[in-house]
């Protein structure tokens, strides 16, 4: 069996979610070497961790004409990586982390080797035998994957001998491998199209200011039942003062009301801050998919019957207009008064 | 600029899942249908762009029969044509999805004469989530992809676009030489809602129709199933304003305030 990660490095550091699919990866492998791809030579402390979870053939791209960021040209050198598939081998697993570089680099992988990309796997195990009804020859994959941005779960059987596998980031936790890799590093050059030359990123650094939504240790959201764009002046009050960002639903900036970047669920932002805070949220499933993540929850809402008051911790049954205004207050004479 | 746009009809739903008793499907007897956020903004996103460059908007989905209800709300919002690819039973995966668009875009482009300058799709369907249907028919059109766009930007000469988004505080800008495929997420534009004369064109509009070749998928479903959640009801810490010293001993008990 060949096992094959992407490995997503920030600066000398390999992404979290990279270690977890590393280790989903691991597993899945069951003992087979481990190699990866990394865009840019990795410095030690990467290779450190690479070496700690059990990675033992470490390639970074290295074409000359790939200066930035360029899917296909990892795809290019992921698929020569597993080529020796067609020489025989029985199984191929290449795996990603779920993030939108993960999925996009195995989905030109899967366009040109004609692999399946099971995309936000949670689960995956080697089949030697599977049920016939696939048109694969014998052994293959069971998988269990996320629907809904994880508000389903399908169970699935790949039935082919190779596979590309996007792994969700809280599926699984990273874990260094029992025995650590003595790791070699070599680059990699694969054949380039000029078409897989044409798509390649030129990065800029984007402005920051303010806590980050996705990071932030309290996000306090606000939903339709905020009323209006006037009325999102105490959800901010409340965010600076638990030290936390503003979030929204997707009611919200549907209405024009706040600006997308700050939406929470399925098509905004994934947030799993230490305290979420949704006001005047009903809590449909694709806003929980993006909240799901949060050590603790609390809902303020009128309806005690609304989905969101099940799925959180706390509930407040009232009005956000009422409660948010008499909250601020209170925190500000505790903090005035310590 | 003619653009093609493709979108996916699905159910729209609420604050709960139910799914069917075979545990195959989702329950939609009580649930209406729409399209997935993305590819709302994907239809947005075209008709804005023909607004400034002139041309065409098709859009065109795969589905079954009553997917037309989808194709009639994006005209109703200013495409032009539609195209809709007729099928029965259980939705086909991303391979032969891809493989049956890639092969009704050929047909459409020869019926043209010429390609559609800009195929948009969504980043990912919001069912499936498989994040790979707009590249694959990308790959078999011998096309740039782009994926998971915010920002798109047709350049003055016509002959290529700018699509950026953002990865991890970085802006990522690439640039593609036209056709190309570019995938879009939701926050590239703010839809807007149909006009009236809109519903009434939508209403009385043409919609063609095809049957694909759908070729068996290596990824078979066995079952869905609701994951357990470990929430399943909150402490009420009380009614209005008189819950207010309860939740700031929460607070306090979190390590949320000074």
């Amino acid at each position: 069996m060949i096992t094959v990660c992407f490995v997503e490095l920030d600066g000398d550091e390999v992404v979290d979610a990279s270690l977890r699919a590393v280790t989903f990866a691991r597993r899945l492998g069951g003992g087979a070497p481990l190699g990866c791809l990394v865009l840019d030579r990795p410095g030690p402390g990467a290779l450190a961790q690479l070496a700690a979870f059990g990675v033992a053939d470490v390639r970074h791209l290295d074409a000359g004409d790939v200066h930035g960021y360029a899917p296909m040209a990892a795809a290019a050198a992921l698929a020569e990586m597993v080529a020796p598939f067609d020489d025989g081998v029985d199984v191929v697993a290449v795996v990603a982390a779920a993030t939108d570089h993960g999925n996009e680099v195995l989905a030109h992988l899967g366009a040109t080797t004609g692999l399946e990309l099971v995309a936000n796997c949670v689960d995956a195990q080697v089949q030697a035998e599977v049920e016939p009804g696939g048109p694969g020859n014998g052994g293959g994959f069971a998988v269990v994957r996320q629907r809904w941005a994880g508000s389903l779960l399908e169970d699935a059987v790949l039935h082919a001998r190779g596979g590309l596998f996007s792994v969700v980031a809280e599926a699984v936790t990273a874990e260094p491998s029992p025995v650590a890799a003595e790791v070699t590093v070599r680059p990699i050059a694969p054949a380039l199209t000029p078409l897989d030359l044409a798509v390649q990123a030129v990065e800029t650094r984007s402005e920051g200011g303010g806590v980050s939504l996705a990071s932030a240790r309290v996000v306090v959201s606000g939903g339709r039942g905020i009323g209006g764009a006037e009325g999102f002046g105490v959800v901010e009050e409340l965010a600076t003062l638990l030290g936390g960002a503003v979030g929204v639903s997707r009611a919200v900036t549907s209405a024009g009301w706040r600006p997308h970047r700050e939406q929470v669920g399925q098509t905004g932002t994934r947030v799993a801050p230490h305290l979420y805070v949704a006001c005047g949220i009903s809590g449909a499933i694709q806003h929980l998919a993006g909240c799901q993540g949060a050590t603790h929850m609390v809902a303020i809402n009128t309806d005690p019957d609304a989905p969101i008051m099940a799925r959180a911790d706390y509930a407040i049954v009232g009005d956000v207009s009422v409660v948010l205004p008499a909250l601020v207050d209170a925190l500000r004479h505790r903090t005035a008064g310590s | 600029m003619d653009v093609l746009v493709y979108v996916k009809r699905v159910p729209a739903v609420g604050g709960r899942i139910v799914l069917t008793p075979d545990g195959r499907e989702v329950d939609t007897s009580m649930l209406g249908f729409t399209v997935s956020p993305h590819e709302e903004c994907a239809v947005e996103e075209a008709v804005q762009i023909t607004e400034r460059h002139g041309g065409t908007v098709t859009v065109s989905t795969m589905g079954p029969p009553e997917a037309i209800e989808q194709l009639r709300t994006a005209i109703s919002v200013g495409a032009h044509a539609a195209h809709l690819l007729v099928t029965t039973g259980v939705d086909a995966g991303p391979i032969a999805t891809s493989r049956a668009l890639a092969s009704s875009v050929r047909e459409l482009e020869g019926g043209r004469g010429r390609p559609f300058d800009l195929i948009l799709c969504g980043n990912e369907a919001a069912d499936t989530g498989d994040h790979q249907v707009g590249v694959r028919l990308a790959h078999a059109l011998g096309r740039p992809c782009a994926t998971g766009v915010k920002q798109l930007q047709i350049e003055a000469t016509g002959e290529s676009v700018e699509a950026s988004r953002e990865y991890r505080g970085s802006q990522e800008h690439f640039t593609l030489r036209l056709p190309a495929v570019v995938t879009v997420k939701e926050g590239i534009n703010l839809p807007r809602y149909p006009s009236l004369p809109g519903r009434m064109r939508a209403k009385k509009a043409d919609v063609s129709t095809a049957t694909p070749t759908l070729e068996p998928e290596p990824l078979v479903m066995q079952r869905l199933r609701v994951p357990r959640t470990e929430r399943t009801s909150a402490e009420v810490l009380g009614h209005g304003v008189d819950a207010v010293p309860a939740l700031v001993a929460l607070f306090e008990t979190l390590g949320v305030v000074p």
